[in-house]
């Protein structure tokens, strides 16, 4: 029971961690894309890559400042948006699935490869480049902080404090953005793409719009999680992160402003909770009803892939019999190729 | 994309005016078949952790053990070499000798580190190890049996022969293109016939390649015999694919871009429950491990991959005189052509698509094993081929069976070739790169009709 207790406690900790203002942001992107246009974009990742290494090449290879790092990550999170949207939203939705998970994928070994090490430092990664962003931080970075029974640093709290700050100003914008002619051209897109064209609205670049600002929340997602890890390396970014967002969107409920922050922070807690509830299963003499000892069934290595299979069945699940989530409605979520 | 009739279509493709959809949709009718839905995924599930429960009980039978192959390729497989096996401290614990196929396995008495030694003095002339020496350290698994590699040379690397870089590369992207294919006609034949763009055949792939390494390596069942088998279970997965959970979703009358979030959450569930039973190395398949490249001039080619390259385009033709010629084969084709017109002059749609997701997951597992033959076997080997998939069906117009061919076997070449020009390692990047440029320059692909591109 203490043990259930203890990994309780770690995945109330786990909603608030940077992991899930990452997720958090991907899935306010996703939401843009999937929820209110109807794109379908399976490389969100790669804009999370683009806007982590953005930071990170241009501090630690190029020595520039901070913030022209931030401008560099958002800049090329645009330039992806702008080539992945061009050739592809012309055509029906499943091109641009196909073509967003190849380029995520295909950006990951592109950086990984042996020869842009001098770039992007290949697998062994880029470091310290967060100095100038801790600097800013009011209170010790290296304090320890006691809050309601769970620990945290001081720069952990700084990068949340940040981090928790834009996605209320992102989910504020989407408010207001969807509340706006604006907005509402997009959700006309969404459900039906020849009306909005026989009332005049630029279909092509409605969707190029909402790709380009998705795409810009992914890339502060990765900067979030860049500054939050200290250490960036290209298999960080492995693209089943981009369907760990989508379980977020889905399970929160898509085309909702607070859908996917919901969802990113009820994602942590169950992947933080299942992680420590197995771990402490695996590690005791527990059986399941005498039949067989959990700990020859799994390792301590296998735990971590236990969440991308809860994850996965989650997604399928959810689909099929709620596919609006928590807080969605079913009606906006009944979407089809186009 | 402004036609009235497209219009139709694209809002509930190919069923609206079937009669079975207006059944579907009464209340009492789709809450049961969710109930029925929910059970069959739930036995699913069952199903998947039974086998994750039962496989480590399969491996336990056998023993710790530190296992490799010897071989050169001037040499072949090199045998009566002494292999010593001993504790981190010294203390030996086995000795072994390679056999007429190369191989060797010494049991260890248990998990723990071990130092494997080769005995040099018992290599043939000529023959050296690496740049390593002769020892290796392995940490050994409960249950486990570790591959040791020597990295035997034979001092005849690049040296006198004319063949061609170009001519090699090509014929290499040919035996990938081809597999790609063999792997890709199921993809496409399964968006053709229902719509639904799976992005979970790629583990169809890997289950088939792994069902063959547990088979030939757990099981010493010779290869040819385990790859027949995994066939055979890449077909029934293939049934069990669409009997549980693609055709009551049908039924629901689940749109597709539900039905590819669902495909995209079952790949990933099965692609981690693979490696949780698998885990994360590559591991060959134990024969034809050993085989020397054969001097063709140009080029060389060890047979394994000739082997390869003549199943491939045996079992393609096959699958294409099917097509052509067979009843199946014919319906197969009107129903991915126009499903409604295929339904009225009385063509069972649904029998149609259950024979094309078996033929589709037989001949992914046939793909899946023809890779691990040549780049080991591996847990993600399937999602990363799908990718080369996705590329080579895109190429050759999505939803064409023959498209899928022709289009695999440019991307198979381009991927191999483009490697003249940019690091091995960034190969898939060019292969990807392709498919980008292919969809703003020809969206429909090259056999691919304008109608479908929406």
């Amino acid at each position: 029971m203490g043990e259930l207790l203890d990994a309780f406690q770690l995945g109330v900790r786990a909603m608030f961690a940077y992991q899930a203002v990452f997720f958090a942001l991907l899935a306010i992107g996703l939401n843009l894309h999937f929820g209110y246009t109807g794109l379908l974009n399976f490389g969100q990742i790669a804009f999370a890559m683009v806007g982590g290494y953005g930071i990170a090449i241009s501090v630690a290879q190029w020595d520039l400042p901070f913030w022209v790092g931030v401008v560099v990550g958002l800049g090329a999170a645009v330039i992806l948006a702008l080539l992945l949207g061009l050739p592809t939203l012309r055509l029906r939705a499943d091109y641009l699935a196909i073509v967003t998970i190849a380029s995520a994928e295909a950006l990951r070994l592109l950086f990984r490869s042996v020869g842009s090490s001098e770039i992007t430092g290949s697998t062994s990664g880029l470091f310290d480049y967060n100095s100038s962003f801790f600097s800013l931080c009011p209170w010790s970075v290296s304090g320890r902080f006691d809050i309601l029974g769970t620990r945290w640093r001081g720069s952990e709290l700084w990068v949340i404090t940040i981090g928790w700050s834009i996605v209320l100003l992102a989910c504020l914008l989407v408010w207001a953005l969807m509340r706006s002619p604006w907005g509402r051209v997009l959700r006309a897109v969404r459900e039906d793409e020849d009306a909005a064209r026989a009332l005049g609205k630029n279909v092509y670049a409605f969707k190029m719009q909402s790709l380009v600002l998705g795409g810009v929340f992914g890339a502060l997602g990765g900067m979030i999680y860049a500054v939050g890890t200290g250490s960036q390396n290209p298999d960080q970014y492995q693209n089943a992160n981009t369907f760990l967002a989508y379980g977020a969107l889905i399970l929160g409920g898509a085309a909702r402003v607070l859908g996917p922050v919901i969802g990113a922070m009820l994602l942590w807690f169950i992947i933080a909770f299942s992680d420590s509830a197995l771990a402490a299963l695996v590690s005791g003499d527990n059986s399941f009803f005498g039949l067989f000892e959990w700990g020859d069934l799994l390792s301590t290595t296998d735990i971590a892939y236990i969440r991308f299979i809860i994850i996965g069945l989650g997604l399928m699940l959810l689909m099929i019999f709620r596919p609006q989530g928590i807080l969605g409605d079913r009606r906006e979520v009944m979407l089809d190729a186009r | 994309m402004t036609h009235a009739p497209e219009r139709v279509r694209r809002e509930d493709p190919r069923r609206t005016p079937s009669p079975s959809s207006g059944r579907a949709g009464t209340p009492g009718h789709r809450s049961s078949a969710g109930r029925r839905t929910l059970l069959r995924l739930l036995l699913v599930t069952f199903f998947g952790l039974a086998i994750a429960a039962l496989t480590p009980g399969v491996a336990s039978a056998v023993g710790e053990q530190v296992r490799g192959t010897l071989t050169t390729g001037a040499t072949g497989p090199i045998a009566g070499v002494t292999i010593t096996v001993e504790t981190a401290d010294g203390q030996e614990v086995g000795e072994g000798e390679t056999d007429e196929r190369g191989r060797f396995s010494v049991p260890v008495p248990g998990p723990g580190e071990y130092v494997v030694t080769l005995d040099t003095d018992s290599l043939p002339e000529n023959v050296t190890v690496g740049s390593a020496g002769d020892t290796r350290t392995v940490t050994v698994e409960p249950n486990g049996r570790e591959p040791v590699n020597f990295g035997l040379s034979d001092g005849q690397r690049g040296s006198g022969s004319d063949r061609i870089l170009a001519v090699q590369l090509f014929v290499d992207g040919l035996r990938f293109g081809l597999l790609i294919a063999i792997s890709a006609v199921g993809l496409s034949l399964i968006f053709g016939t229902t719509g639904l763009t799976n992005f979970a055949h790629g583990e169809l792939v890997t289950i088939g390649a792994i069902v063959a390494f547990y088979l030939n390596v757990d099981a010493d069942i010779p290869l040819l015999a385990a790859a027949v088998i995994a066939v055979v279970i890449g077909g029934l997965v293939g049934a069990l694919n669409e009997l549980a959970l693609w055709r009551p979703l049908r039924r629901r009358g689940t749109g597709l871009v539900a039905a590819l979030v669902v495909s995209i959450g079952l790949s990933l569930a099965v692609r981690y429950v693979i490696q949780t039973v698998y885990g994360g190395r590559s591991n060959p398949y134990l024969d034809y491990q050993s085989q020397r490249a054969r001097d063709y001039g140009t080029f060389a080619l060890t047979d394994r991959d000739l082997a390869s390259i003549v199943i491939s385009l045996v079992v393609l033709l096959a699958v294409a005189l099917m097509l052509q010629r067979s009843r199946i084969g014919k319906a197969m084709r009107a129903v991915a052509d126009n499903r409604d017109l295929a339904a009225s002059s009385g063509i069972d749609v649904n029998r149609v698509i259950l024979v094309v997701w078996v033929m589709g997951g037989a001949l992914a597992a046939l793909g899946g094993v023809l890779l691990g033959l040549s780049d080991q076997v591996q847990w993600d080997m399937g999602f990363r081929l799908l990718l080369l998939m996705f590329a080579g069906v895109t190429l050759g117009g999505l939803g064409t069976a023959y498209g899928a061919l022709v289009g695999s076997v440019i991307v198979g070449v381009f991927v191999q070739m483009s490697t003249l020009v940019i690091r091995d390692d960034m190969k898939y990047v060019g292969g990807l790169l392709l498919l980008i440029l292919i969809l703003v320059v020809r969206p429909q692909g090259i056999l691919g009709s304008r109608a479908r591109i929406g």
